[in-house]
């Protein structure tokens, strides 16, 4: 098994190259960094934009191949170059990774716990009330794009606080600056601003998981082994969780990998939205100011971030379905 | 190995024979029990069980018998509280005297299991496949007894699974139920099922799943099971073969009511219901030694849903009168004590000694005139020789490599003349479907040759192929499966018509005509194949085949998904259909007794092997591979007082991997033969390999592979 898990990882390691070296390649290759220092005011000499893009690596003059090696032997030595405002790549990776990673952590074990608990619930009870309103609530979430669910939730938010007449809910931000409250001040603050972006980009994996894990419930609840749980005596509920449930949640792993995609986009528009420093809306920031290296680090967090999805659902897949170690 | 039963000792073990003691409370009773399902949505509710009632007491077998639909099943999941919520149940369940019907989940959930235990019918789907099956074993010991440890668990499953039977238990109980082979999987379901020994063990269709082999060895596991827990036993099943030497008393089950119970004997010597009657008729006997055609019931189960208020089986009934339209009869007494059977004519049956023949009408089958050729004179059909298809075996993702070989055929030589059906028999997965792919696909063999109707496999133009595919067709065993749901009946037939260049109205009327020759309504080519039993569709795939005249059919274990009673009516329609239209069969299936009454020459193989073969007279008189006579000797006669007598010959363990078959004689790890041979002579089975060859003196058409094949004349 651990040979497996390891043959993985390593393959994991070459995807990650192969995305970064991707990204960086279309990166450089249609960003205009030229451009972007041409346009500032006053617009600098062109020995001095000449100068400036040679030492961040972003000379169109420089050949790609060149530009590629010296960012590849950077990212060797853990040293994602200089962004374009020539502050290090790293030092902001460093600020803005747990951001996001807070806001994607959070957001998944939330929306895919909260989805499947609530999709195999709603199959036990087919076509019972509980099970027709979240089918509803799930396929309106799904229709709507992730940015509107977001802006609903801004103006829910501050409609609640009107009614309250007190800040509730906050929706900008991560933390109220110059906040002077001792720990337990700051962590309430904190949660305060996180409960907002969270439930956005929890509640569309809620939608996607609650109706997967329904369908998936739904296949293995008239199952043989089942009823033959409940013959040997165990009640209704302790079948359905430890026969029905075990057996139904495997192929909603192989699902959370695929979706994990997806939630990363989502996480990008929910820090813009709700003014969330973290790499989502970094790269947003970049593309716009043509930074070629933060945008590669960028997409090489994410494509980290998806692989370690991956590997966990591996780990998942193995510890729930245990004929895959013995094979 | 041989194991034997049916001993005089085990008999009164089992309770077989003058029955119990009457005064003993009954452990386990069920009165006027009624189940129906709502239909909803402006649908008539469905009535699956109306007015069931028994009783079984300590150390009693009870067999309760119908076909699918009547109502079996539901009955005994009422009874442990399996239904689901919105089935709704009425009448009485009571367990030493306690009401169980009306239980809460929670409290139910303590009996089941402990008190009253059960037995599923498909035990492929029946253990959680994620879990080992010593887990399982284990977790129902814990979960009446929370504080027995795991260690103590694991230990009694172990010693469960020892019990019935499970080789090397403390190793394989770490196995995934994927791992075991249907038979093993049911004998973990019965550990299951007397982990907590249980007053009661309710048996549903334990061995329909399974291979006659298998299915003598689960017969077997139950009798030591039951010996071992002393519980009541209530054997549910459609074949009245399985039950007649096993039970004591029997029940049969029409359209969700009881139509005939008593005493084993009396049921099955004194029958006084017709359904009866033609359930045991219908049932293909080895123990008659002409061929006589099987009884076939007419029509289909009624409807559950709207009953006519006279009886249930009136209109499927020979002897129905109108009176019978009139009221359901009650079930009353007729006979010997205890015997009692809902037939208003039952006292008219007793009186006159009718018997299934009296009743039934039995159309004798008129014979091809090509069948009084002598076979040498005739013209082959079909000529395999040495064939084989050997699949590879690959491990690895990216870089496959060969790590075995799958013998699914490894030589096999036989041919069909015209006007013959011969019949390949073995158990599942000894390579009869792998052949007939093989001669279906009309190409080039990996080895050996097939020749269909004179043209040799892989050596013919594409417009020889098309006419010779004109000419071979095929029947499938599931009729479920095999039409298509999307299709009406029409078009479901003239499909091989139309890919064949028929004009229109030639197809029309074809089509029309086919509907006939199979036995079906013309008009009912606009419906759909949903709308037809089990019975019903099989026709229509045969009428299919049949489009294009075939000169050969090939037919795929084609009645072994249906009852018995609509599975004599096919057979009788294939043997009928074979003399009219002078066809060849190849039939495949997986028990010798159907194939009794249809075949003319028989082939049984193992392991991708032919081990003998020969004329079904011969055959079955004087059968001489071990293999053969174990075939035979399990499957069960519907004879309660033959099969008490019986020795079975239990065939040990499963068919060993095709990837590994034994050196020398391939059957030699099962064979009871084997078992009792000298050192010296077994070294003969190990080292060669027995060439199929005449073993019998006088028996012309009839050869085994088998160096020690009995060849004194003797049954």
């Amino acid at each position: 098994m651990a040979k497996f898990l390891i043959r993985r990882l390593l393959s994991y390691l070459v995807l990650i190259f192969l995305a970064s070296s991707i990204a960086y390649l279309i990166a450089a290759s249609t960003l205009d960094p030229r451009g972007h220092f041409e346009q500032m005011q006053p617009p600098p000499s062109d020995q001095a934009i000449e100068k400036e893009l040679n030492k961040l690596n972003l000379n169109d003059e420089t050949p790609l191949a060149e530009r590629y090696a010296t960012w590849a032997t950077g990212v060797a030595t853990a040293d994602f170059g200089r962004t374009i405002k020539d502050q290090s790549v790293n030092e902001n990776i460093a600020r803005k990774a747990g951001v996001s990673l807070r806001l994607i952590v959070a957001g998944t074990l939330i929306g895919a716990t909260l989805g499947v608990a609530m999709g195999a619930y709603a199959a036990v009870r087919q076509y019972g009330r509980f099970d027709r309103v979240t089918t509803v609530a799930a396929f309106f979430l799904l229709a709507v794009p992730a940015v509107v669910v977001a802006v609903i939730l801004q103006v829910s938010a501050v409609w609640l606080n009107d009614v309250s007449g007190m800040r509730l809910l906050e929706y900008g931000g991560e933390y109220s600056p110059n906040l002077q409250a001792g720990f337990w001040g700051t962590l309430a603050d904190r949660v305060q601003h996180a409960i907002l972006p969270t439930l956005a980009l929890s509640l569309s994996l809620f939608a996607a998981f609650s109706r997967y894990q329904r369908n998936m419930m739904l296949d293995v609840l008239g199952s043989d082994f089942v009823r033959t749980a409940m013959a040997k005596g165990l009640t209704r509920r302790a079948a359905m969780i430890k026969h029905a449930l075990r057996t139904a949640l495997i192929p909603t792993i192989t699902y959370f990998t695929f979706t994990f995609g997806i939630l990363i986009a989502n996480a990008t528009f929910t820090e813009k939205i709700f003014g969330w420093h973290g790499m989502g809306a970094w790269v947003v920031d970049s593309i716009a100011t043509q930074d070629v290296n933060a945008v590669a680090a960028v997409t090489f967090f994410m494509a980290v971030c998806v692989m370690a999805a991956s590997f966990l659902s591996d780990v998942l897949y193995a510890w729930l379905d245990p004929r895959v170690r013995v094979s | 190995m041989t194991a034997t039963s049916g001993t005089a000792a085990e008999q009164e073990q089992t309770g077989a024979g003058p029955g119990p003691d009457r005064a003993e409370p009954a452990v386990f009773e069920v009165s006027d029990l009624e189940v129906s399902f709502p239909g909803g949505r402006g649908n008539a509710d469905v009535t699956a069980v109306r007015g069931v009632s028994y009783e079984v007491r300590r150390g009693e077998i009870l067999g309760i018998v119908g076909e699918s639909g009547s109502g079996k099943s539901v009955s005994s999941l009422a009874a442990i509280g399996l239904l689901p919520d919105y089935a709704r149940v009425s009448g009485s369940i009571r367990l030493h005297g306690e009401e169980l019907l009306g239980l809460d989940d929670r409290t139910m959930a303590k009996k089941r299991g402990r008190a009253v235990s059960m037995v599923f019918q498909d035990p492929l789907s029946g253990l959680t496949p994620v879990y080992t099956v010593g887990d399982q074993v284990a977790e129902a010991v814990q979960v009446h007894n929370p504080q027995t440890s795991r260690e103590a668990a694991q230990k009694r499953a172990v010693e469960l699974l020892t019990l019935v039977g499970i080789p090397d238990a403390e190793r394989r109980r770490r196995s995934f139920p994927h791992e075991f082979s249907g038979g093993m999987r049911q004998r973990v379901m019965i550990a299951i099922a007397i982990a907590n020994d249980p007053d009661v063990i309710i048996c549903d269709e334990p061995t329909t799943a399974l291979d006659v082999t298998i299915q003598a060895q689960i017969l077997e596991v139950l009798k030591t099971a039951q010996r071992e827990t002393g519980a009541a036993i209530v054997m549910i099943t459609h074949d009245l073969g399985v039950v007649a030497g096993l039970v004591d008393r029997v029940q049969v089950m029409y359209a969700g009511r009881l139509v005939e119970t008593g005493a084993v004997d009396d049921v099955y010597y004194n029958t006084r219901m017709p359904y009866t009657m033609g359930l045991l008729g219908s049932v293909p006997r080895l123990d008659q030694d002409e061929k006589t055609p099987l009884i076939p019931i007419k029509g289909n189960p009624p409807s559950l849903t709207d009953m006519p208020p006279g009886c249930p089986f009136a209109p499927r009934c020979p002897i129905a009168v109108p009176e019978c339209d009139a009221a359901e009869p009650p079930l009353e007494r007729v006979g010997g004590a205890g015997h009692r059977a809902a037939c208003i004519r039952a006292g008219e049956i007793e009186a006159n000694a009718w018997t299934a023949r009296d009743v039934y009408p039995v159309s004798e089958i008129e014979r091809n005139p090509v069948s009084q050729v002598p076979r040498a004179d005739r013209e082959t059909v079909l000529r395999v020789d040495d064939l084989a298809k050997h699949h590879p075996l690959m491990r690895g993702a990216l870089f496959k490599r060969r790590v075995g070989t799958v013998y699914a055929v490894d030589g096999l030589t036989f041919d069909v003349r015209e006007g013959e059906t011969l019949a390949l028999v073995g158990e599942s997965g000894c390579g009869k479907s792998s052949t007939l792919m093989e001669i279906l696909s009309l190409d080039q063999p990996q080895q050996g040759t097939v020749e269909v109707l004179g043209k040799r496999s892989g050596r013919m133009s594409n417009r020889e192929r098309m006419q010779v595919r004109g000419d071979v067709q095929v029947v499938f065993q599931d009729p479920m499966s095999s039409l298509d749901p999307r299709m009406r009946v029409f078009e479901i037939i003239a499909e091989p018509l139309h890919t064949h260049g028929y004009s229109k109205e030639r197809v029309r009327s074809r089509v029309l005509e086919l509907m006939e020759l199979v036995g079906l309504d013309r008009s009912a080519v606009t419906r759909s194949p949903a709308e037809f039993s089990g019975g019903q569709r099989q026709r229509i795939g045969i009428a299919r085949a049949l489009a294009l005249e075939p000169k050969l059919l090939v037919l795929d274990e084609p009645v072994s998904a249906l009852d018995v009673s609509i599975q004599a009516g096919v057979i009788n329609l294939l043997e009928e259909l074979k003399a009219r239209l002078g066809l060849s069969y190849l039939f495949v299936a997986h028990d010798l007794s159907v194939v009794r009454h249809i075949a003319d020459r028989v082939a049984v193989m193992y392991l991708g092997k032919i081990v003998e073969i020969g004329d079904v007279q011969s055959i079955y008189r004087r059968p001489t591979h071990p293999y053969t006579k174990a075939l035979l000797s399990a499957i069960p006669l519907p004879d309660p007082e033959k099969e008490r007598r019986r020795e079975h010959v239990v065939l040990q363990g499963d068919l060993p991997n095709p990837a590994d078959p034994p050196s020398g004689c391939r059957f030699r790890t099962r064979c009871q033969k084997f078992a009792v041979l000298s050192e010296e002579d077994r070294s003969t089975c190990r080292e060669r390999e027995p060439e199929l060859r005449h073993r019998v003196e006088g028996a012309a058409d009839q050869a085994a592979a088998c160096h020690y094949a009995d060849t004194e004349a003797s049954s």
